[in-house]
């Protein structure tokens, strides 16, 4: 075992594990932090993805070992108070049904909207590939996405 | 709007704690306290059944008794108590409720939560809405007559003076409970809750990471197990490296369980006990055991499909069904068409891989459960039998699944859980990896189908044969052993076309394997709908008629079908034609023209309660690349759709799993071991194949109020094979369509 400082939403966090251990299993075993998921432990599902220095990651992948003081952010600090315009979108538009793939949709999706804020369903194709849905349902990820550009843009209109 | 796996008791009692786990309490007696009478109001809640409690805020807590697995359960039904009870929504909130007799039948199957208990649960939030009315009668000394609830309020018309439901129930504690069958139900024109969008009562939770699911269980001084079963199924553990798993980093307890022969019960096994899930996975992938792999090991595929072939020459081993004669009618037909479908055995691949929390204590001999279950009770059963700890003494926490579609109906993951808890004598949660989710799956059935229709001179169907060659598994039945075939591997007599034609002849042979076979999305149905409307559609070619103008001459005139002996379903000709007719002209059928390499199909099927009729658009490139440009979706599930949003998104999510099906998953199998481990060779559809439009037709009827989370999947794979037909010429005899060149020039 060996100890690690993390930081994590805006904290340094430290945890006591073997130094193989990836970022998911510390997130969720040691820190308590459950919203990125296990799907398939390969970076094939999409479930566990984080924020690396802002660049959306396979946590599953990620040795706690490699990650040095980059800036991490998980689904539980994308917003202070929950309210990215993208977890407004997917409530608003009932995007969930079980739920489970659903935060790593909206990680791949925030990184999508700083490159393109008005993505056009050919470049929601191309970011959201690497998310799997078993419960499918795609067709309000893309419609969350739309509208979660909308709800950025009217929201620095006002400011 | 929700509260999070917090069990009834203690949000009931007021800790209000919401987002965490459950921590160690011991709820044996609590629900049951809470259940023991039907009204078990107190001084400071109104609680007029274990369903429904309201307290002095007005503040309506409604349990729901079913399991949530993404099919929005906890949010619809729920809502039919609200619009009776004449609450807001925002005063209401939801508790998943424990397993507990006290709530009736519990569990998520067959798309029956809605239809078994729709009534049931207007007549709950009646029965409290009438209490609360008397209540506020009596306050006022006026005649019920004139009091009316509405907004979580009683209102007295004359003289408008109102009273909240929170104000109310000091003395809506105290009346007598009516008869649930005579309270005054709400007339449906009146509604304002049913049939309108609302969002899932976890999405709030779901969007900020909170704990939900089974595998975010985090229960003090918790360890991790993973669970290494013989890679041919049957197989057992003879010898495992042990003493140098236990010596690794983080690892606790390395041990065999012996488990059972029962292919749905304890397999045996090598369990794992580790500090941490990664520890544990680690470790298993040190783990070196050596197998006694049984006669599974004989299985391949590739057996499986040579031993079909030779059984379509064979008459079946059963006869499901013989009117006339197909011989004789096919002599004299104008055109005889033969075709062979297959399809190879799939896993469920929920996105939350299998897991369960279990806590032994040995000092009282309890067990208590975290598991996201389909099928809690007969979860608690299969532990009781396998272990003896008797039913009082199991508690099981319902908790949310990452996903269902049947995998979670089987048990196979909490009887696991429960032998580790044994052992290690502390609360212990198992995970599934990935791979042993893909590979240890109770697999949807493979199958072979082999067809042969005749066509009269006037492009009529006069007869139908099928040979139906499926998988079986051995199992003793009342001291005989018979061969089983796996769920949904097995063909009803009545299936459409079975019961229309006067010459029709349906057989089955099945092939034995120590293969677990378990209910996928749709069992049966999920696949006969692909074959049957597949060839519906090559013989209503081969008749040079239209598809639909040739189905609806198919179905006939009759607006009833009767089952066929006693246990058969009655099919509603009259409700499908009409979803037939429906989709006709939504999508326009007929009316336009495409270019070579795009093409319209429809298919239609009857399933789970729910008559569906489905057309697909398709583009096919020249080089054979598939994409779905529209799908019409017409349904009649009865009167009323209870949650608009939820409904509509089960459609979605029917029709791109059912594309998603029909494209990618496959499994092989070799020397009895499944080839595929992961979503690198076993492939599932994503975004970009999500097709452009989906439009949803929900015809509104008389009939009673149905489910659907299973109705729309049959219908899509064929209508979009039918499609590809009408595009390119290309008939899909075989899933997935990887198999079919699609290429066309």
């Amino acid at each position: 075992m060996s100890k690690f400082t993390l930081n994590i939403n805006g904290k340094r966090q430290q945890v006591d594990v073997e130094s193989d251990t990836p970022l998911l299993w510390a997130l969720r075993d040691t820190l308590g932090l459950v919203g990125a998921k296990y799907g398939c432990g390969a970076g094939m599902c999409g479930a566990c993805t984080v924020h690396v220095d802002g660049v959306p990651a396979r946590s599953c992948l990620l040795p706690v070992s490699s990650l040095g003081a980059q800036k991490i952010t998980t689904i539980e600090g994308l917003d202070k108070g929950h309210q990215h315009p993208l977890q407004q979108a997917w409530q608003e538009l009932d995007v969930p049904q079980c739920g489970y793939c659903q935060s790593g949709q909206i990680m791949s999706a925030c990184a999508l909207l700083k490159q393109h804020p008005k993505p056009t369903d050919a470049q929601i194709d191309e970011a959201m590939a690497g998310n799997l849905c078993r419960c499918a349902t795609y067709t309000r990820i893309r419609a969350g996405i739309h509208r979660a550009a909308e709800i950025a843009t009217a929201g620095k209109g006002k400011a | 709007m929700s509260a999070p796996l917090s069990s009834s008791r203690r949000r009931f009692l007021g800790s209000g704690a919401a987002g965490a786990l459950v921590i160690g309490m011991s709820p044996a007696g609590a629900l049951a306290a809470a259940g023991a009478a039907a009204n078990t109001s107190s001084a400071s809640s109104f609680a007029p059944s274990v369903f429904v409690r309201i307290d002095r805020k007005g503040i309506v807590t409604l349990v729901s008794k079913q399991p949530e697995i993404g099919q929005g359960i906890k949010t619809s039904l729920p809502m039919v108590i609200a619009e009776e009870l004449e609450v807001d929504w925002k005063d209401v909130r939801i508790v998943q409720g424990d397993l507990d007799p006290a709530y009736g039948s519990q569990g998520a199957g067959g798309s029956t939560s809605t239809p078994t208990n729709y009534e049931h649960f207007h007549r709950l939030g009646a029965t409290a809405r009438t209490m609360l009315v008397q209540a506020a009668a009596q306050t006022w000394k006026v005649p019920l007559a004139e009091c009316g609830a509405a907004h979580g309020a009683v209102v007295h018309g004359p003289s408008k003076r109102k009273l909240g439901y929170g104000a109310l129930v000091p003395l809506a504690a105290t009346l007598p409970v009516p008869n649930a069958d005579a309270v005054q139900l709400k007339d449906p024109a009146a509604y304002t809750l049913l049939g309108t969008r609302i969002g899932g009562v976890d999405n709030a939770a779901v969007v900020s990471g909170k704990p939900l699911f089974g595998i975010d269980t985090a229960l003090p001084g918790m360890l991790y197990a993973v669970y290494a079963k013989c890679p041919v199924f049957g197989g057992k553990p003879v010898s495992a490296n042990l003493d140098a798993i236990k010596a690794m980093p983080g690892v606790k307890d390395a041990f065999i369980v012996d488990g059972t022969d029962n292919l749905n019960g304890l397999r045996p096994g090598v369990a794992i006990v580790a500090s941490s899930t990664w520890a544990a996975f680690k470790a298993r992938r040190a783990l070196d055991v050596e197998w006694d792999e049984g006669v599974g090991a004989g299985h391949s595929w590739a057996d499986f499909a040579a031993q079909a072939q030779a059984a379509a020459g064979k008459p079946g081993t059963a006869t499901l069904r013989k009117d006339g004669d197909v011989a004789t009618a096919f002599a004299g037909a104008a055109r005889l068409v033969e075709a062979s479908y297959r399809y190879p055995f799939i896993s469920h691949a929920s996105m939350e891989p299998q897991n369960c929390t279990a806590w032994f204590k040995p000092a009282d001999g309890t067990l208590e459960l975290w598991a996201p279950t389909q099928n809690p009770g007969a979860g608690q059963a299969l532990v009781t039998t396998t272990f003896g700890i008797p039913k009082e003494k199991i508690t099981l926490h319902i908790i949310r699944s990452g996903g269902g579609f049947g995998r979670r109906l089987s048990s196979d993951f909490i009887v696991e859980a429960a032998a580790i808890a044994q052992k290690v004598k502390a609360p212990v949660k198992l995970t599934w990896t990935r791979e042993d989710d893909v590979q240890h799956d109770h697999f949807r059935p493979g199958g072979f189908h082999h067809l042969r229709g005749g066509i009269d001179a006037n492009g009529r169907l006069v007869g139908w044969h099928n040979h139906f060659v499926t998988f079986a598994n051995r199992v003793e039945r009342e001291g005989k052993s018979i061969l089983q075939p796996g769920s949904g591997g097995s063909l009803s007599g009545d299936e459409f076309p079975g019961r229309w034609l006067a010459n029709c002849l349906l057989e089955q042979t099945a092939l034995e394997c120590r293969i677990p076979m378990g209910p996928w999305r749709a069992p049966g149905s999920s696949v006969f709908s692909w074959v049957f409307h597949s060839f519906i559609d090559e013989l209503a070619h081969a008749a040079g008629r239209d598809p639909i103008a040739f189905r609806m001459e198919l179905l006939g005139d009759k607006d009833i079908m009767p089952g066929t002996g006693e246990r058969g379903q009655p099919y509603s000709v009259a409700r499908m034609r009409n979803v037939l007719k429906e989709v006709a002209e939504k999508s326009g059928w007929g009316k336009r023209r495409f270019e070579k390499g795009q093409g319209a199909g429809v298919a239609f099927h009857f399933s789970h309660r729910g008559y569906v009729a489905e057309v697909a658009e398709v583009t096919v490139s020249k080089s054979g690349q598939l994409k779905v440009d529209r799908v019409v979706v017409v349904t009649d599930i009865g009167a009323q759709i209870v949650n608009l949003s939820g409904a509509e998104n089960q459609v979605q999510g029917s029709v791109i799993d059912g594309l998603s099906t029909l494209m990618y998953p496959a499994l092989d199998i070799e020397k009895g071991r499944i080839v595929q481990s992961n979503f690198h060779d076993y492939n599932l559809l994503r975004m970009p194949d999500t097709p452009a439009q989906i439009d949803i037709h929900f015809l509104k009827t008389d009939y009673p109020v149905t489910g659907l989370g299973e109705p729309v999947l049959p219908p899509l794979a064929p209508a979009v094979c039918n499609a590809i037909f009408a595009a390119t010429g290309k008939r899909v005899r075989e899933l997935p369509l990887s198999k079919t060149d699609l290429s066309w020039s």
